[in-house]
């Protein structure tokens, strides 16, 4: 849309030689595209051949393919535990950061309530409470309540850590649906539940896909509260899993590679599929604010 | 009107306000508590009221909290301005039309999915003398064989820059992407038909649009790099000889091994200080939300 326009103009005099000035040449784009793809893939080439290449193989092509370093770490390390566990944390908080986030977020943009400004504030000032920071006293909250070694209190801890830009995003995207439709299907007769479901979430799709999304990828990568919080090894997420095995200084870099391919195809697949949605979403909300 | 229905946004917010009080806003109120204890869970003789005393060492008794003060800002300031340059340049490409534009965004804003452990995991294995890409590099004449940046201190600094960046550009590239494409297309037809070049068309027109959502990427960016240790803490864990300890990543060492509960709330809530006064600072003097 906002580039080459090429206008039909009838000119009868000769044309006056104004330069394309709205015109990249191509190499202006590939060339520096290339380079840039050539330090984002390679790092991902080197991991896939590490995985798939027999072991003590010098190649740099992953051939002849071997699976002998999956299994290693899938069965040998435990990592398809691990994987169960990330997946279960992952939906886990995708739900309910989701479930809280747009109840809150369509409260605060559609009504004006006595309290609404202080919990705006309050919301941006957890946006500079660091992470690492409250390890010493989330974990003595979850010993209280009896969560240490429970996956459900990494859900906790990063539904928690979600929800204020969650809330803002969809607060955001709220406010750009025209009130106008839903008191349109009030009129027709739906309730205020039934106007929303109606009418407001088809259209808040792109903001619950990045809203979902950031909720999934974060906390299938969240490390450092799987660290503090979980000990037992059968409890472990791919993250800490992979950590262990960085660890080893007589690192085995075919398991190291195998275990890396397999925390990291969901959530770059899963981030191909979004990645359109997630512009989308980004630019009709959040940056506007 | 809006005000009078009272009952139904506070149901709607309750879950919000209760998962956040509880798990967020409370655990810093008990951080700042537990600061001015002493709180030691190995020497439990000790603890009781600190006053500022934790303050007191951690001022002026405590070098490794000011060189890992002081590699934090390093860290924030090298990563944000470097990924802003590269995330801005790969966004203003990315949203030209052109073949393959679709798959390419796809590919370069992959990272971003990325964890940190995982890019460690990656990098460790580019960086690695035996395994890594500086022994093919050699073959073609680039550099010796025992390149090995993470082992080097004069070279790890650098060698965890680089893989942060490989992970960290992409934020900025699609945060940027997406504010470009609000852009209305209409201000780059009339000015290139007043024959502005694409230079000033892109300081006149395109940088005042990014300017807020700059702003608020660089900030949020900052906080974030700042918070962030899961790169570090894998990747160099800090070493060698703390060279590499940001200020979050002393405290987690301070936390998970050494149970100094009491000082590591007190440098958790002096870094949350920092961070507060930076961020109200920033916004402050880069005018967020003015119009020029």
């Amino acid at each position: 849309m906002t580039t080459t326009l090429i206008r039909p103009v009838a000119q009868a005099a000769p044309p006056i030689t104004r330069k394309p000035a709205n015109r990249v040449s191509r190499w202006q784009i590939y060339l520096p595209l290339g380079l840039y793809l050539l330090f984002t893939l390679v790092p991902f080439y080197w991991m896939v051949v590490f995985a798939f290449r027999p072991r003590g193989s010098d190649s740099l092509l992953p051939w002849p393919v071997t699976l002998d370093n999956f299994e290693h770490v899938w069965t040998g390390m435990g990592f398809s535990v691990f994987f169960q566990n990330s997946l279960l944390v992952g939906v886990a908080s995708l739900i309910s950061t989701t479930v809280i986030a747009l109840a809150g977020g369509y409260a605060l943009a559609r009504y004006d309530f006595r309290g609404r400004q202080a919990f705006l504030v309050g919301m941006l000032c957890t946006q500079f409470i660091p992470g690492a920071m409250m390890l010493i006293p989330l974990f003595e909250i979850f010993r209280t309540l009896g969560l240490v070694n429970s996956l459900w209190a990494l859900v906790i801890a990063e539904t928690v850590f979600q929800l204020p830009l969650s809330l803002i995003l969809i607060s955001g995207f709220v406010k750009n649906i025209p009130i106008e439709l839903e008191q349109a299907a009030w009129v027709d007769g739906c309730s205020r539940l039934r106007g929303f479901f109606a009418v407001v979430l088809p259209m808040l799709r792109p903001a619950l896909v990045a809203v979902g999304s950031f909720a999934f990828i974060h906390s299938w990568n969240n490390f450092l509260f799987a660290l503090m919080f979980v000990n037992e090894q059968d409890k472990f997420t791919l993250p800490v899993g992979l950590a262990f095995t960085i660890g080893e200084f007589s690192a085995d870099f075919g398991a190291l590679a195998a275990g890396g391919v397999v925390a990291a195809v969901p959530v770059v697949l899963v981030f191909a599929v979004i990645q359109r949605y997630l512009v989308q979403g980004l630019s009709a909300g959040a940056v506007k604010g | 009107m809006r005000v009078a229905r009272s009952r139904t946004p506070y149901v709607l917010i309750a879950p919000a306000v209760i998962a956040m009080l509880g798990f967020l806003v409370y655990p810093m109120g008990s951080v700042i508590y537990y600061s001015l204890q002493h709180y030691d869970v190995t020497q439990p003789w000790d603890n009781g009221f600190a006053g500022l005393g934790n303050f007191r060492v951690l001022l002026f008794e405590d070098p490794l909290f000011w060189q890992s003060l002081g590699f934090s800002v390093k860290w924030v300031v090298v990563e944000v301005v470097l990924q802003l340059l590269f995330g801005l340049a790969l966004a203003l490409i990315v949203n030209e039309t052109f073949i393959g534009r679709a798959i390419s965004r796809a590919l370069v804003f992959s990272p971003w999915a990325v964890s940190g452990v995982l890019t460690t995991g990656i990098w460790i294995l580019l960086y690695n003398p035996s395994t890594g890409i500086f022994r093919y590099l050699a073959d073609i004449g680039v550099g010796g064989y025992d390149t090995a940046p993470l082992a080097d201190p004069s070279t790890v600094f650098a060698a965890a820059v680089v893989a942060e960046l490989w992970r960290g550009v992409p934020f900025f590239a699609i945060l940027l992407l997406a504010d470009l494409q609000t852009v209305s297309g209409e201000l780059y037809e009339a000015a290139s038909v007043d024959g502005a070049s694409r230079i000033r068309r892109f300081v006149h027109i395109t940088l005042p649009h990014l300017k807020d959502a700059i702003i608020l990427s660089t900030l949020l960016r900052a906080v974030w790099e700042f918070n962030n240790v899961d790169l570090l803490y894998t990747l160099t864990g800090g070493g060698p000889a703390h060279q590499t300890t940001t200020l979050p990543l002393y405290v987690a060492a301070k936390a998970v091994q050494s149970h100094d509960f009491g000082y590591g709330s007190a440098l958790t809530t002096a870094a949350f200080l920092v961070l507060t006064f930076f961020s109200i600072a920033y916004l402050r003097l880069s005018k967020f939300g003015a119009r020029s």
